[in-house]
């Protein structure tokens, strides 16, 4: 008996066993429907998730060195970091006279001011004072209006850029180029919009303005430790750049050969390793329960398999005594059992979409790419073959003459 | 005249815990072709296992077995199936159909188990409820039929794959003496085509129908005798 007729024949019969007993086979695929729905959910947020973050770590930019006091996600005490000396222009000078591996470098300062335009107030802003190079450097791009000029960032002039967060505050229906706000006690003339970049861990690229780095310092005081930030020449080369960075950070600031760096060099990386361990531990614990389910829905099956099996004993000796080989009755159940769980992996997604797709609209982004529904549906298969094939081998070892004696 | 089964020295033995049972006690015969056979004897005789050996369902103990001229009794599992699915028609005293399916694809199923395909399964299947009288119950099932048609369904399902043997153990045993009698009357007709018929039964009323009557006891053959009324009668006819 060719195989594609004996693996059709057997789907038939599964199908017709399967609703013969409609209520047992759904419950037989409870444990099923929990798993593929807990695997499909995880793996939509997670997935939504990665493509936010993977976005919004866009602004920090791929090739893009921040050399700082502080290291991100650094693992020496607070302490440690803030006795360091502070990050000078001095040294921004000195590296921007001898860098080779660089096509773009700035220095950039920032303090939380709260914000005013007429009568409305925004606390807590993020105010970033750089050069009119920051564009380059980091890469932003503007939705309205336009990046400072070189004369505006060495002249100080009062020059604003805002973020996405606060056009929409102040400006939701109006144009905001040439408005005049306050950022604490001084008044600045917006020059441009920054397009919307989105959050990273909770903290918003969006609700932030630049200013000139003179002014930043004229109106908010020099004593504050500087980011610089270099774009390298080469994206491919970044270790190299990085590398030269090091050296000439430990010769501005004479340290000694053998001496521990006082500085950090940042890169977007920090972002993805620390993001890649959070979402990681998310993703075991997830497949841990969804395995749970699984195992647990898999024993079900095999449970109500057998229960099957027995039931059918009388079948089973009829099928053989008139020519089902061993073979056939074991594909017979094995596929019965396949179906029962690829239904349960069907109804696990079915349920499993509209939870995501309102996740998706009140918590977490969500993503579903046919990959997870595949994933699923293959995850369903292996289970059934998996808890099928114990009670579809026991059917297949029946031996006939007992099997039709059962009654 | 072509031997179709040669039975030699069966013996078929059960161990039952400390004590071994042996129901076939050395049993040898040979069946010709187109005979119709008779195997009679009182209840725990060991008619039904002989059958089930006859039939492929069961391997012999000791003794050696030759089917149409194959070795059945050194056959494994796979290769038995094979004979059981073409060589072999068996017609139960259950009936033993399928409840789930209507006739038409009980009657198929043993095709499906040899491989053919499906326009030429319906059609032999059809030809063989059409050849049992069940023309216009092909799609009821067998909830839906009387003990006769059940059993009319199964001499179907037994006939469609032109097996060497019909085998039928107690066919009229579930079944009132007038559909009995029917039953033994389609018996009678496939044997006139030309099939080879065993029949197990332990009524008499039953047995007269066959051409050869072998009576066992105790899992030993005790008379294996022509039966003389229905050679006289078969004479008469011609
Ligand atoms: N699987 C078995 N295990 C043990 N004893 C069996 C088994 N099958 C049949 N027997 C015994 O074999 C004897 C013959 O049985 P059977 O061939 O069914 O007799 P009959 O069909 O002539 O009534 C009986 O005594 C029965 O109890
Ligand atoms: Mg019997």
């Amino acid at each position: 008996m060719n195989f594609f007729l004996e693996i059709k024949e057997s789907f038939a019969i599964a199908l017709r066993a399967i609703t013969a007993n409609k209520l047992r086979s759904v419950l037989a695929a409870l444990g099923i429907i929990i798993g593929i729905t807990a695997v499909t959910i995880m793996q939509t947020a997670i997935e939504g998730i990665n493509r936010a973050f993977n976005k919004s770590i866009e602004a920090v930019g791929a090739d893009v060195l921040y050399v700082q006091k502080f290291e991100w996600f650094g693992k020496e005490d607070w302490n440690v970091y803030k006795n360091r000396k502070d990050i000078t222009l001095a040294n921004f000078n000195f590296i921007q006279r001898n860098i080779q591996s660089s096509s773009a470098m700035c220095p950039s300062v920032g303090s939380q001011r709260s914000l005013k335009y007429g009568d409305l107030d925004l606390e807590n802003v993020f105010v970033i004072g750089s050069t009119d190079e920051y564009q380059a450097t980091i890469g932003v791009n503007m939705s309205e209006g336009r990046f400072m000029t070189r004369r505006e960032s060495d002249g100080g002039y009062p020059v604003v850029m805002i973020g996405a967060d606060i056009k929409k505050a102040f400006f939701e229906n109006v144009n905001p180029i040439g408005k005049i706000i306050k950022i604490g006690n001084y008044s600045f003339r917006v020059i441009g919009v920054v397009e919307k970049q989105g959050s990273l861990l909770g903290m918003s690229f969006d609700n932030r303005v630049i200013i000139p780095i003179d002014l930043f310092f004229k109106l908010f005081g020099t004593k504050r430790s500087l980011s610089i930030n270099i774009k390298a020449a080469d994206m491919h080369n970044l270790d190299e750049t990085k590398e030269e960075v090091a050296s000439l950070m430990r010769k501005t600031r004479k340290i000694p050969y053998g001496g521990r760096d006082d500085f950090g060099i940042n890169q977007q990386e920090a972002f993805k390793s620390t993001y890649e361990s959070l979402t990681g531990l998310i993703k075991v614990i997830g497949t841990m329960i969804t395995m749970l389910a699984l195992i647990v829905g898999s024993i079900g099956i095999a449970n109500i398999m057998f229960v099957t099996v027995k039931e059918r004993t009388k079948e089973i000796g009829i099928r053989k005594a008139i020519g089902a080989k061993r073979r056939t009755i074991l594909m017979q159940f094995l596929i019965e059992s396949v179906t029962i769980c690829l239904l349960g992996g069907v109804i696990g997604l079915l349920i499993s979409l509209p939870i995501s797709l309102i996740i998706n609209a009140f918590v977490l982004p969500t993503a579903i790419p046919l990959w997870i529904v595949a994933l699923a549906i293959f995850i369903s298969a292996f289970f059934g073959v998996l808890s099928g094939f114990f009670p579809a081998f026991q059917a297949s070892k029946m031996d006939p003459v007992d099997a039709l004696r059962y009654e | 005249m072509e031997t179709v089964i040669d039975l030699k020295d069966i013996t078929k033995t059960y161990v039952m815990g400390m004590e071994d049972l042996t129901v076939l006690k050395g049993v040898s015969l040979t069946i010709n072709r187109n005979e119709y056979v008779a195997i009679m004897g009182p209840s725990g005789s060991g008619k039904s296992t002989l059958m089930n050996i006859i039939g492929c369902l069961d391997t012999p103990t000791s003794g050696e077995y030759i089917l149409s001229g194959q070795n059945v009794s050194d056959m494994d599992d796979q290769e038995l199936a094979e004979v059981r699915n073409k060589e072999i028609g068996f017609v139960f005293q259950t009936f033993n159909l399928l409840a789930r399916i209507d006739a038409l694809h009980n009657v198929e199923l043993p095709l499906v188990y040899s491989g053919m395909n499906k326009s030429d399964r319906i059609e032999k299947a059809e030809n063989a409820l059409i050849n049992v009288g069940l023309e216009d119950r092909m799609t009821h099932k067998p909830n839906e039929l009387s003990g006769g048609q059940r059993q009319r369904v199964a001499i179907a399902r037994a006939l469609v794959n032109n097996p060497a043997i019909i085998l039928a153990d107690e066919p009229t045993g579930n079944l009132d003496t007038k559909t009995g009698e029917e039953i033994m009357i389609l018996f009678e007709t496939l044997h006139a085509k030309g099939n080879t018929i065993i029949l197990v039964t332990h009524e008499e009323d039953i047995a007269k129908h066959a051409h050869r009557i072998i009576k066992i006891r105790d899992g030993e053959i005790e008379s294996d005798m022509p039966n003389a009324n229905k050679i006289k009668k078969t004479e008469v006819t011609a």
